[in-house]
């Protein structure tokens, strides 16, 4: 066993979590507002950039390149890039960059979801004399939607456990419990914030997929991905 | 841009062990290292379960699972429970959060080959393992690049927050610099690794040109 | 030969696939395995070649059971082409082709020049060898996959619906190379399709599948059309069966008239006086020009002066009733030009004749049904 054992310490003292519930909770919501904005935020600029994309395919190469360029940036160092814009230890400091994160997952995601609208399917609805307008929002919207909500899933579960770095950089909801269990050395929160960050991307992952499962009922029998 | 000119155009920035050279190198050594591990271990049970279809399931939760996981939570909780003093401790997270995306990326790229493909091939009388390495991995070969691209950035981002619990590497001028209350340091540190991502996103797409069939390329841009 | 001998494959769900098939693929002939979806003919052909282990019985090859031989050796001397070719995407034509010999430890230019040699022969530019398959068209693509398959020159071909991916003009023309190639090498041929047209064109034998993977009739082709063993059958071949089997009677004994030709150079006199209604106008090299209703001659001049209506034609010793059956129908005088190889006129088949020959053809039919 390398390294020394810090001190006979329980992974986790219950009694600790009981006494702070009041903080863990306002770290909880705080962590969830950072996480989830964004996404929502993401999410309504992809839609109008991603039919932009998907209509003018010349438009989507440059677009893609840019938002991979986006998504390979580490968080960390977009967050402290970014303060000069967004201020430090604000909750700005991590939306902002956690909104571009989720428009570099939602983008392609929009666009492809269109996509994968089958040729004869479109072409039936112009046939039956569908304004451009009627048709995008009764026939290609709903079947895009499947492979938009699989992007949305990877965006919120990403956002969740991305707002914890924000901690590095004085706001990070429950990343903040990793710091304070690191500076004294004791693993109560750091555990209590790790299952918390993981309960709340699962959480939100399950109302996803209850949502899609609202929103798409044909696909239901094939089973979700 | 002031606090960049302070920070690159300090000659004490550019020597010494925590120089700017040292912690670029640093960060090389973790980060090639780590990916080698995740890759040596993720790799070959990729294509093993692609291949037979065995398994599958726990490969698909464990991808998602660590999508959940928070890096500096993990981390700090590792180290901790290690002890700190040697680099071992950090390099576990480092490289367990690089095996799922390159695990199933191998995974899904195996599985996705077309059907008739594996059947011609078996149909002409290549053997299991000819059929594998002879058609399964070229044709999968852009999905698996892929998972090692992931993986490579999400090592590289990893390790600079491994330097919050004392690793070392190009964070340690972010680490540093936030506890210091030095912004052109902490800014400097962030673009070097911005750079950093970026020139590794760079070597993938070049070894993809190069050893990815443009046979396998030239299909997938015609679809 | 290949022989199924009692074959029956049952899934573990408990369904039947092939049931009790026996049949033998003599060599150096094209077997077809016909029917419906769920008919097992894919499943049939895959036994063969070990794809799939039968549940009961033996598949014998020139009487060794596969199921003695290593799957792998088993299938480096049986070609396989399938139906989207199944080419390998990441490899240059050349190298597609060049598999098997290489599996077999062929020199590699010795395997390059056969695969070359290869393209040649199933009708592609060698020029495309250096191209990757996603360069090709469907049909050219499935000339590749043939060429694959007939590269390390196995005895035996497994074809699973090659053809049925591409257009009708492009797959007439790939059936055809088959025959051509097939007179050339001759294989011992099995060959999957659902297309009974397919299936009478290509096939020596043709075994019509039923669903639940039992034989339904093993039969040549005219045979086939002509005796149907039941109603399934029956309605497989379809509804213009009678036309489609005149295709494999022999136009070649028809009687033809000879009186009933004339040189372009005749006068109209001396021909006005002809019994029949038509004449079949020849040039001085006995070719075709075309036909004259005798009643409407002019007074005067030579039958090159005379209007000529168009002619049918068929080519006697080549063409089957049915070409002959067509000739008539787009003749207006209803009887038509027989010509020879060379396209020289060697007489006239009045629609008489034909319907005498066509009451024959039917009478050999048997009890057929509509």
């Amino acid at each position: 066993m390398p390294g020394v054992p810090v001190r006979e310490e329980p992974l986790v003292r219950w009694d600790w979590i009981g006494r702070n519930w009041p903080a863990i909770q306002a770290l909880l919501a705080d962590h969830a507002v950072m996480a989830l904005v964004p996404v929502a935020v993401g999410l309504l600029v992809a839609l109008p950039v991603g039919l932009a994309g998907a209509r003018w395919r010349g438009l989507y190469q440059p677009t893609v390149g840019v938002v991979n360029v986006v998504y390979s940036l580490p968080s960390l160092a977009v967050f402290i890039v970014l303060i000069p814009v967004t201020g430090l230890a604000t909750r700005m400091t991590v939306m902002v960059p956690l909104a571009f994160y989720a428009l570099a997952v939602l983008i392609p995601a929009v666009v492809d979801g269109l996509a994968s609208v089958p040729g004869h399917v479109r072409q039936s609805a112009v046939a039956m004399g569908f304004t451009p307008l009627r048709r995008l929002l009764r026939v290609e919207l709903p079947i895009a939607v499947p492979v938009v909500l699989a992007g949305l899933r990877v965006a919120t579960v990403s956002s969740v456990s991305l707002v914890s770095v924000g901690a590095l950089v004085g706001r990070g909801g429950l990343g903040y419990l990793f710091i304070d269990g690191w500076q004294r050395q004791f693993p109560t929160p750091i555990v209590v914030g790790i299952a918390l960050v993981v309960l709340l991307a699962a959480v939100a992952d399950t109302l996803l997929v209850l949502a899609q499962r609202l929103l798409t009922p044909w696909a239901r029998a094939r089973g979700t991905a | 841009m002031n606090w960049l000119a302070e920070f690159f155009g300090d000659a004490a920035n550019w020597s010494g062990p925590d120089g700017i050279p040292v912690r670029l190198l640093e960060h090389l050594e973790f980060s090639a290292i780590s990916l080698l591990l995740a890759a040596l271990v993720a790799v070959p049970l990729g294509l093993g379960i692609g291949h037979t279809g065995r398994g599958a399931l726990p490969v698909l939760l464990s991808a998602n699972a660590a999508r959940a996981l928070p890096t500096l939570g993990l981390l700090v909780l590792i180290v901790l429970l290690m002890g700190v003093g040697t680099d071992v401790p950090v390099l576990i997270p480092l490289v367990a959060l690089a095996v799922p995306p390159i695990l199933v990326n191998t995974y899904e790229g195996i599985r996705g080959v077309d059907p008739d493909l594996r059947d011609a091939a078996y149909g002409m009388g290549l053997r299991g393992r000819q059929v594998l390495g002879r058609v399964l991995v070229p044709v999968a070969l852009p999905l698996i690049l892929l998972g090692l691209r992931v993986a490579a950035i999400q090592v590289v981002s990893t390790a600079t927050v491994a330097a919050y619990v004392g690793l070392g590497g190009l964070g340690r001028f972010i680490v540093d610099g936030l506890a210091t209350k030095d912004f052109p340091r902490t800014l400097g540190g962030a673009v070097l690794v911005a750079l950093l991502a970026l020139a590794v996103q760079l070597v993938f797409t070049l070894v993809q040109r190069l050893v990815v069939s443009p046979g396998v390329s030239g299909s997938r841009a015609v679809r | 030969m290949i022989t199924f001998d009692g074959v029956t494959k049952r899934y573990a769900d408990g369904t039947v696939a092939v049931d009790d098939l026996s049949l033998e693929a003599p060599t150096g002939e094209i077997t077809v395995l016909v029917g419906p979806s769920g008919c097992g003919k894919t499943t049939s052909l895959r036994m063969i070649n070990r794809m799939i282990d039968a549940t009961e019985g033996r598949v014998l090859i020139d009487g060794v059971d596969v199921r003695t031989v290593d799957p792998p050796t088993l299938r480096r001397g049986i070609g396989y082409v399938i139906q989207q070719a199944g080419l390998f995407p990441h490899r240059k034509i050349v190298d597609n082709v060049a598999t098997v010999p290489h599996l077999l430890g062929w020199d590699r230019r010795k395997a390059r020049a056969r695969a070359m040699e290869l393209l040649e022969r199933v009708g592609l530019d060698p020029g495309l060898a250096g191209r990757y398959p996603f360069q090709l068209s469907g049909g050219q693509q499935q000339r590749v996959g043939v060429a694959r398959a007939l590269a390390a020159d196995p005895p035996v071909l497994l074809m699973d619906e090659p053809f049925s991916a591409v257009d009708p003009v492009v797959r007439a023309s790939l059936q055809e190379e088959l025959l051509r190639l097939q007179a050339e090498f001759t294989k011992t041929i099995v060959f999957v399709t659902h297309d009974i047209d397919e299936a009478v064109k290509l096939g020596d034998r043709v075994a019509v599948l039923r669903v639940g993977g039992r034989m339904a009739q093993l039969a040549d082709p005219a045979t086939l059309l002509a005796r149907p063993a039941d109603d399934f059958v029956a309605e497989f071949l379809g509804r213009d069966r009678g036309i489609r089997r005149l295709s494999f009677v022999s136009g070649e004994g028809l009687r033809l008239r000879t009186d009933l030709t004339a040189p372009a150079s005749a006068e109209v006199s001396s021909v006005r006086g002809t019994a029949a209604p038509w004449l079949a106008v020849v040039d001085a090299d006995d070719r075709p020009l075309g036909w004259v209703r005798v009643g409407e001659l002019p007074e005067s001049g030579t039958l090159a002066d005379v209007r000529l209506a168009p002619y049918g034609t068929f080519v006697r010793g080549r063409d089957s009733l049915r070409g002959a059956l067509d000739a008539t129908l787009l003749s207006p005088s209803g009887n038509a030009i027989a010509v020879d190889d060379s396209g020289r006129v060697r007489g006239v088949l009045t629609r008489e004749t034909l319907e005498e020959a066509l009451r024959q053809a039917a009478g050999g039919a048997g009890g057929a049904r509509a």
